[in-house]
């Protein structure tokens, strides 16, 4: 087993820390993984994305050309990471952000209006946690709960009052999809 | 010990922390930054010193006076950063004083760009600095590999006395990988009887690079180059995987070699007779190994994330035997799988014919 | 003629070799102020019991094998690179007292970024600068302190300061930096200059040894090998020529040191 995720997005979105979440999801899981992030002045502002590889053996290269799985945040990562899903892969879409629809009919693709959902929810900053929700409620590479558990464990100390809400972002994320 | 999800700059850090460093004078450059600041808050906490230096080159004639001292010592910088060090290291080599570098390769020449690259192979390896020697240069290709390689240095730069340049790239320092910390090793390490210490009830101790005699100049060379014949004879270490009926030995370190792996891994499950040889040590070249596996193979392909610099280690090591083929990317461009494995594919059906 | 015996024992020894200085040879040339330099550095180390706990950082230039003349620790730095060394040095034995001893190229020229951030860390270390406004050891090359006009091998028609820009004051530059605390100017050139000079390398010492910042005296000194005068035709240029452009003084002395005093 190997997966391949892209997350992508506007500085400040949480991108970063979404992916992060995600290796610790998997390394808590006893799997092996690799989080790599776009950074330098990319960081400041502009797009920025990192690749999460999960896999059940050794990763030999932490980037691949072809990601199974891209979570896109805004409309400059669609534009740069439609065409790059492996075919049988999947794109989840904050369609808040992202105006049009997927040409593609070879991957799967998730839609979900990840910002507005996060703003009903009292905070921007929780779209990240919706996507996450979408992501694995519709991709079962890891449970949810498993999601939760590592929030739970690696959520810095001085964000830990927003662990319900992410509790509830992550959950929201997923009930729209078995909607 | 648990497992932890480690960024490599971070994890360096803190492995040399638990190496007993007592010194780090560094200067920001991208993309080791994040080595620094994590010294910053680290040290300070543990009563160690941290200082941000004016320069590189300020930062590396620090890291000398404290190794003087006795102490160990590191620095952490990036390409254009450690071209800026290499008067230092010479002075330090010159001196045989030990102190750990950690080079996070970046793009070159010049300003170049931030991305990872493998373009100070001939920098590290070749001499880093002017004169007669050679650092002895790890070359890790995981955060784990990057944690163990930390505590090997210290331990090797004091065993020998020498400089030992940790030679990672952007993707080491930049990427997150679950890895395990080693327990603190005791901390602080006596002054050796050398250092400048005072010279309370002993004679005085003088370190200097400075032989102004041709006779004394090359005496203490002989003396470096013996040392130096030490390191290679015993020092040499490298990883490899499938080379026992391999026909195609690709051969690759730290970031281009893992991703190597991953290509070499595909082409071993269709069938192909691929192999991989990645060197850990960099200098010294693990020659002896390669040259036995040249024997065996039919060729060689080397894949480095520069313009082709460890080919010619390569070259000289396997002696002709063989052919010796190259693959780079350049400019910040890491090699992706899927690219090697078509090189992989073209190379082997030449060395097909070759056998 | 009568010829009056005093008896050894009854003798009063007045003047010695410090112990802090080596009982060798020096490559200095005959008139240059280095040796005098060296011998009251080496008194003020006495003086203050400072010999078996100082490292003395020897520079690039003349007084590249100062460590040689010196009964103490000492390492070898890089051109211009002393006060970074001493800085390395400093930071990790907080107890060692620890000198750098620099010409005016090694320190105004190649080490000026590494002297003035010495200064502004405040760094507990001290700085004797001896400024002969030359390079000596290469031979005579124009320096950031050589004066006006001043003809060296690199500058065979004087120096031009429409092409060259004026000497660098480093004593004035040095003073205006929060972590120096002790800065001031001496001149080698006459006893009483000299015996002022001793002076304040104790003082400098004694900061250092409180810890209260960044000292450096500065030593106006001869070169009368590349200055092509004799030994005291030079001593008479530094009074005449030297003094007016870099003024002797105090530049600047905290409140810190003034206690101390």
């Amino acid at each position: 087993m190997q997966e391949e995720f892209v997350f992508s997005g506007f500085g400040g979105q949480g991108v970063m820390f979404a992916g992060q979440l995600l290796a610790y999801t998997a390394m808590d899981e006893g799997l092996e993984v690799t989080w790599i992030p776009s950074y330098g002045p990319e960081m400041r502002g502009g797009t920025a994305h990192c690749f999460v590889v999960i896999s059940d053996k050794v990763i030999g290269s932490p980037l691949v050309a072809r990601p199974m799985n891209g979570i896109i945040f805004n409309k400059p990562s669609f534009d740069k990471y439609e065409h790059d899903i492996a075919i049988g892969g999947r794109l989840v879409v904050n369609t808040s952000l992202v105006p049009q629809k997927s040409s593609r009919n070879d991957i799967e693709i998730i839609n979900i209006n990840a910002t507005d959902i996060a703003y009903e929810l009292g905070d921007a900053k929780l779209t990240n946690m919706v996507l996450l929700g979408a992501l694995l409620r519709q991709h079962s590479v890891l449970p949810i709960q498993a999601l939760e558990r590592a929030l739970d464990a690696h959520i810095p100390k001085h964000r830990r009052h927003l662990l319900e809400k992410n509790y509830r972002a992550i959950e929201r994320g997923a009930e729209l999809m078995r909607a | 010990m648990a497992r932890e999800l480690l960024k490599g700059n971070v994890a360096i850090a803190e492995a040399a922390v638990r190496a007993g460093c007592e010194a780090y004078f560094g200067y920001p450059i991208t993309p080791q930054t994040e080595l620094l600041e994590y010294m910053s808050a680290r040290m300070p906490e543990l009563g160690r010193v941290f200082l941000q230096a004016e320069s590189e080159v300020a930062a590396i004639n620090m890291v000398y006076g404290a190794a003087c001292a006795g102490v160990q010592v590191m620095s952490s910088s990036s390409s254009p950063g450690v071209s800026l060090m290499q008067e230092g290291l010479s002075y330090i080599a010159g001196s045989e004083v030990p102190c750990v570098i950690v080079d996070v390769m970046r793009g070159g020449p010049g300003l170049g760009n931030i991305l990872p690259s493998q373009s100070d192979y001939f920098q590290v390896t070749k001499s880093a600095g002017h004169g007669d020697y050679h650092p002895i240069v790890l070359a890790p290709s995981s955060v784990q590999e990057a944690i163990d390689f930390t505590m090997l240095a210290f331990e090797l730069s004091r065993k020998y006395r020498h400089i030992v340049v940790i030679a990672a790239d952007g993707q080491i320092g930049q990427m997150m990988e679950p890895a395990e910390l080693p327990d603190m090793l005791p901390y602080p390490q006596p002054r050796p009887d050398w250092a400048v210490t005072g010279a309370k009830g002993r004679n005085k101790n003088v370190v200097t690079s400075l032989y102004m005699n041709a006779d004394e100049e090359e005496a203490f060379n002989i003396r470096l180059q013996k040392k130096l014949e030490v390191i290679r004879a015993i020092e040499q270490r490298s990883d490899e995987f499938a080379t026992d009926d391999a026909e195609l030995l690709v051969v690759g370190y730290g970031t281009s070699g893992r991703i190597a792996m991953s290509a070499v891994q595909k082409k071993k499950k269709k069938g192909l007779k691929v192999g991989l040889f990645r060197p850990k040590t960099i200098y010294p070249f693990p020659e002896k190994r390669l040259a036995e596996l040249a024997e065996q193979v039919e060729m060689c392909l080397v894949v480095e994330m520069n313009a082709g610099q460890m080919v010619e280690d390569v070259r000289l090591a396997v002696n002709g035997v063989v052919p010796v083929e190259f693959y780079g990317r350049m400019g910040g461009n890491i090699p992706m799988p899927d690219e090697l494995l078509r090189v992989i594919e073209r190379y082997y059906a030449y060395s097909a014919v070759l056998a | 003629m009568t010829t009056v015996t005093i008896p050894i024992e009854d003798m009063q020894l007045i003047y010695d070799r410090p112990e802090a200085l080596a009982c060798t040879h020096t490559h200095y040339c005959p008139g240059c102020t280095h040796s005098i330099a060296h011998r009251l550095l080496a008194e003020a180390i006495d003086e203050l019991g400072l010999r078996e706990q100082t490292i003395l950082v020897a520079p690039v230039g003349c007084s590249v094998f100062a460590y040689n003349y010196f009964e103490m620790d000492g390492v070898e730095a890089a051109h211009g690179r002393a006060p970074a060394m001493a800085t390395g040095i400093k930071r990790v034995s907080p107890h060692n007292t620890v000198i750098t001893y620099q010409g005016d190229g090694d320190l105004a020229s190649i080490g000026i970024a590494e002297i003035i951030h010495a200064a502004a860390r405040g760094e507990k270390i001290t700085t004797i600068f001896v400024n002969n406004a030359i390079y000596g050891m290469t031979g005579g090359q124009m320096a950031p302190t050589s004066l006006p006009h001043q003809k060296t091998t690199s500058s065979p028609l004087g120096r031009d300061t429409d092409l060259t820009g004026s000497p660098l004051k480093i004593s004035e530059l040095m003073s205006q930096i929060d972590g120096a605390v002790y800065v001031v100017r001496r001149s080698l050139h006459d006893v009483k200059h000299i015996r002022q000079a001793k002076k304040a390398i104790l003082t400098a010492l004694k900061v250092q040894q409180a810890g209260l910042g960044f000292g450096i005296v500065e030593l106006l000194s001869t070169c009368p090998t590349n200055w092509g005068m004799t030994p005291v035709d030079a001593m008479h240029w530094v009074e005449t020529a030297m003094v007016p452009f870099f003024p002797l003084g105090d530049y600047k002395i905290a409140d810190s040191v003034r206690q101390l005093e």
